[in-house]
């Protein structure tokens, strides 16, 4: 995915499941795609950070838009995967209190710590 | 007043300093990063790149016999193979000492050492060539840091005339503090109460999520351009040139993504390797470490042993320190020596103590290199002397935060180094704030249909419902330094240019600042926003075509690279001034008294006089200029005196933990801070780092170690080294504090370290409570609490 399709969105932070930099859609579930052999899902839907908002060049979705408002990240490395495991757990209904927003957000590390502000910006978007 | 032709078209002007200091203007690099699209070292490509990778000792320490590369030479796909034998220049680097082999010579001195390199055409090829080179060691004890200090048994990390590290043994630096008549038998009988105490810490590791990783690319003039996540542009290059065997202009670096960095890229790691093998192969090559080799590749925090004796009148004033403490510097210096100048001259807090005796010890082992993490030897003694203020409150029957307050420094206090505080210090202030803040609920996990679990120690595990679970608070607060110290020459190079473009006054602002997150970047646009009165910015991308900007370390860059772009963009607005006395006639007098906002100059009291277009014309400003802080000393090398440092940072923390004293599992329920920060250039900036830090100085009190045994690192990997998660960070109210240091531009003091020191002892002072143990080390593990 990112050296023969050049999609540099998802990161490579630990190679071993540990990190979430790397988490991707299949059919709308979130998955740590270092895990994973692209052949393994042949015929299904994958979205990375690149494909989110649908059109490149088009606005942000509400997701992104949100971790830019709430500064929601520094260095920004874990960021792709935050963005895509927090469009899961809004599609799976598991914004409903901060606490639950935790432990959904849990398989995402974040060294900078900007963990107040990802909640913030989950709440945000999930219309709370 | 001068005769004045009034320019053209003059309006009102808009509200002046929008986004500008003191606003929370959003990162201008967020949308890339929310998007995906931003160019993290990892990410860069280049057609017919290589791949880079080193063979690592599996030994702490060991003499090599012999290296056969032939079989990994011969694999297809393989462009080079190369040993310290290749190395065109230098075979040593080092931040403070070059100590360190660029690749291992005839030893190796700690658990992943490197000593081959490998270029090959896919990481897989070489992953395979590197399993194929055969290197045949004989295994040495390793050298600890008990041994260590006994060289005559167990021997030298770096024999004695060895390389360049063997002039003092296994010290690499030692610092004394005599400060009054130290612990004189005169002083201890001052004392009413003595109170002794041992503490360690572990080795934590800065975890930066990004891996070290950097592509470099040779360039027809026979130099390199590298590509790099890095903490500091010029210091990697000054360590690379002797090794190369390039002058300066022709190693050319530019900042990559830099995916976090908290003093783990301050040493160089892959720079050197990468530009050997392009070098070599005449080809692009890019090295990108894995986790596991992260963990090996770069520093780590000193692990600390520390022995403090506290004594204190009845009443609860302090009469003397006696700390003595030897810090684990691994196989190579780093940045050693400065980590020992902070211990030793902030070793005893934020406290006013007549007579103090300090000594701070760095020493060479097998373990693996330390150096620079946030909060630099500052963390470590404020885990220990925050721990012995509890005790001595407890000793003389006092509440921990008034000893503390009765005790605390403030501007005109003398430190121990001799050096007088001449800038706020409100260290009773920040324990205030922090000890009036609305406490959270009690048995929050109480609801109407039992337990909410997710609240509890242990959580979704269900471990418990509530039985054995226990609350605690704790206090404490730190002090940190700012910018480099001792004397250092501690600049940073900034370069602004304004210019007309499309109709609009345009800032464009250069300077080789490393962006680790930290959010300089935005900062500088709202510093030039606020000095040149233009809306837009644009920042050309970081590296080594314009002066060096020091590192993004020591909690320095707002203070200084900040402090360099608004000197700069003071030198664009003095010359842009300087154009309407031309055009317009302005005396020089009612030049220099006007400013610049909403693209006018105006006058001190708010008349418009000219704008910024017309005053610009054609041709545009560009100002390049360096700036210091005051000048700092060395510490006597006796005595520890000398104004050593040119700030100080202060936080205090209020933790509250519920901990199930049946399992020794740990919920931090909140984690509240209080910091002065002299000005907020940023005020959401701020708040980020202080949680940052916050969660940092938490992961080192209940779960962050490298577990080192025998030399060897036994966890690397996110699976065996936690670092907290999002479930793991409590709510962390913040109260931000604005008390101008004159010194500073803006009045501003550096904020992104000293959280990381009170956390820690803050949330062990919780857990004390909650349990009545005495908890001497951190990381506090769940065996700890139950004795198991």
């Amino acid at each position: 995915m990112r050296e023969t399709l050049g999609l540099t969105g998802p990161k490579k932070g630990c190679d071993l499941g540990q990190c979430g930099a790397c988490t991707v859609l299949v059919d709308g579930r979130r998955i740590t795609s270092c895990l994973t052999f692209a052949l393994m899902h042949g015929g299904r839907e994958v979205t990375t950070i690149e494909g989110l908002g649908g059109d490149p060049e088009g606005d942000l979705h509400p997701v992104q838009q949100a971790f830019v408002d709430h500064d929601a990240f520094q260095c920004g490395f874990c960021t792709p995967g935050q963005i895509m495991s927090a469009v899961a757990l809004l599609a799976e209904g598991h914004a409903g209190d901060d606490d639950e927003i935790r432990e959904w957000m849990s398989g995402n590390l974040c060294r900078c710590a900007a963990y107040p502000n990802i909640v913030a910006a989950i709440t945000a978007a999930a219309g709370r | 007043m001068a005769a004045l032709t009034k320019p053209k078209n003059l309006q009102d002007v808009a509200a002046p300093g929008r986004d500008g200091v003191g606003a929370s203007p959003l990162r201008p690099d967020g949308i890339l990063k929310v998007k995906g699209d931003f160019a993290y070292s990892s990410d860069l490509w280049h057609e017919d790149m290589l791949w880079g990778m080193a063979l690592r000792s599996p030994h702490a320490r060991a003499r090599i016999l012999s290296v056969d590369v032939s079989a990994a030479l011969a694999q297809p796909g393989v462009y080079a193979v190369l040993t310290h034998e290749d190395i065109p220049g230098s075979k040593f680097y080092g931040l403070e000492i070059r100590d360190q082999p660029v690749l291992a010579i005839d030893e190796v001195r700690f658990h992943g050492e490197p000593i081959v390199i490998v270029a090959a055409d896919h990481p897989e090829t070489a992953r395979r060539a590197i399993a194929k080179i055969v290197v045949e060691y004989d295994v040495l004890p390793s050298i600890g840091p008990v041994e260590a200090l006994d060289p005559e048994r167990y021997g030298y990390v770096h024999a004695p005339a060895d390389y360049k590290a063997h002039a003092f043994g296994n010290i690499v630096h030692s610092q004394h503090i005599h400060h009054g008549d130290g612990d004189s038998a005169e002083v201890r009988a001052l004392a009413d109460v003595i109170v002794r105490g041992e503490y360690e810490v572990g080795m934590q590791d800065q975890a930066f999520l990004g891996p070290e990783s950097g592509l470099a690319v040779p360039a027809e003039d026979g130099g390199i351009d590298l590509y790099i996540a890095t903490q500091w542009l010029h210091v990697d290059r000054q360590q690379m040139c002797p090794v190369l065997g390039l002058p300066p202009e022709k190693v050319r670096l530019t900042l990559a993504g830099v995916g976090g960095a908290f003093g783990g890229r301050e040493d160089i790691s892959m720079q050197v390797h990468a530009c050997l093998l392009a070098q070599h192969t005449g080809k692009p090559v890019k090295i990108v470490y894995n986790r596991e080799e992260s963990f090996f590749g770069h520093v780590h925090r000193h692990p600390a042993t520390m022995v403090f004796e506290h004594g204190a009148t009845r009443d609860g004033r302090l009469v003397f320190v006696k700390a003595e403490i030897v810090l684990d510097g691994g196989a190579y210096a780093s940045t050693s020596p400065a980590v020992v100048g902070n211990a030793a001259s902030l070793g005893i807090g934020p406290y006013v103590i007549p007579h103090a005796a300090v000594d701070a010890t760095a020493v060479y082992t097998n373990n693996p290199p330390c150096g620079a993490m946030r909060g630099f030897g500052a963390v470590q003694m404020c885990f220990g002397y925050e721990t012995q203020m509890d005790r001595l409150a407890a000793e003389l029957g006092l509440d921990p935060v008034e000893l503390r307050r009765m005790n605390a420094m403030e501007q005109g206090s003398v430190l121990p180094t001799g050096q007088v505080v001449d800038a706020p210090a409100p260290v009773a202030e920040l324990l205030r704030r922090v000890k009036e803040m609305p406490l959270p609920e009690v048995e929050n996990w109480r609801t109407a249909d039992g337990p909410d679990v997710r609240e509890l120690p242990g959580g979704l595990s269900n471990t418990t419902h509530g039985e054995g679970v226990v609350r605690g608070i704790g206090y404490a607060v730190g002090i940190k330094n700012v910018g480099f110290s001792e004397g250092f020459d501690d600049y940073s190079t900034a370069r602004v240019r304004l210019e007309v473009i499309g109709g609009a006054p345009v800032a464009l602002v250069h300077t080789a600042m490393a962006e680790v997150g930290q959010g300089g970047i935005t900062v500088h646009a709202q510093i030039v926003r606020t000095e040149l009165g233009v809306d837009q910015v644009t920042m050309a991308p970081a590296d080594t075509r314009v002066g060096s900007a020091g590192s993004t370390s020591a909690s320095r860059q707002t203070y200084m690279t900040g402090g360099a772009v608004k000197q700069a963009a003071e030198a664009v607005r003095a010359v842009v001034l300087a154009r309407g006395r031309d055009r317009y006639g302005w005396a020089p007098a009612f030049a220099a008294g006007l400013r610049l906002a909403g693209g006018k100059a105006l006058t001190a009291a708010g008349e418009v006089v000219a704008d910024l277009v017309d005053l610009l014309g054609d041709e545009p400003v560009d100002e390049t200029t360096e700036f210091r802080h005051r000048p700092t000393e060395a510490f006597d090398k006796v005595t520890g005196q000398g104004f050593g440092h040119v700030q100080y940072t202060f936080c205090a923390h209020r933790a509250v933990v519920d901990v199930d004293v049946e399992l020794g599992l740990v919920k931090v329920i909140e984690l509240a801070a209080a910091q002065d920060v002299g000005k907020a250039i940023n005020p959401l900036a701020v708040v980020g780092q202080i949680h940052g830090g916050s969660t940092q100085g938490l992961g080192l009190a209940v779960m962050e170690e490298i577990i080192v045994r025998d030399g060897k690192v036994r966890n690397p990997s996110f699976t065996d080294y936690l670092i907290p998660t999002i479930l793991d960070t409590p709510p962390m109210p913040v109260d931000v504090l604005e008390l101008a240091d004159a010194h500073a531009p803006y009045g501003l003091r550096g904020a992104g370290e000293a959280p990381t020191l009170s956390s820690t002892p803050a949330i062990v002072a919780a857990i004390r409570a909650a349990t009545g143990l005495p908890l001497n080390r951190v990381p506090v593990r769940p065996e700890h609490l139950t004795g198991t």
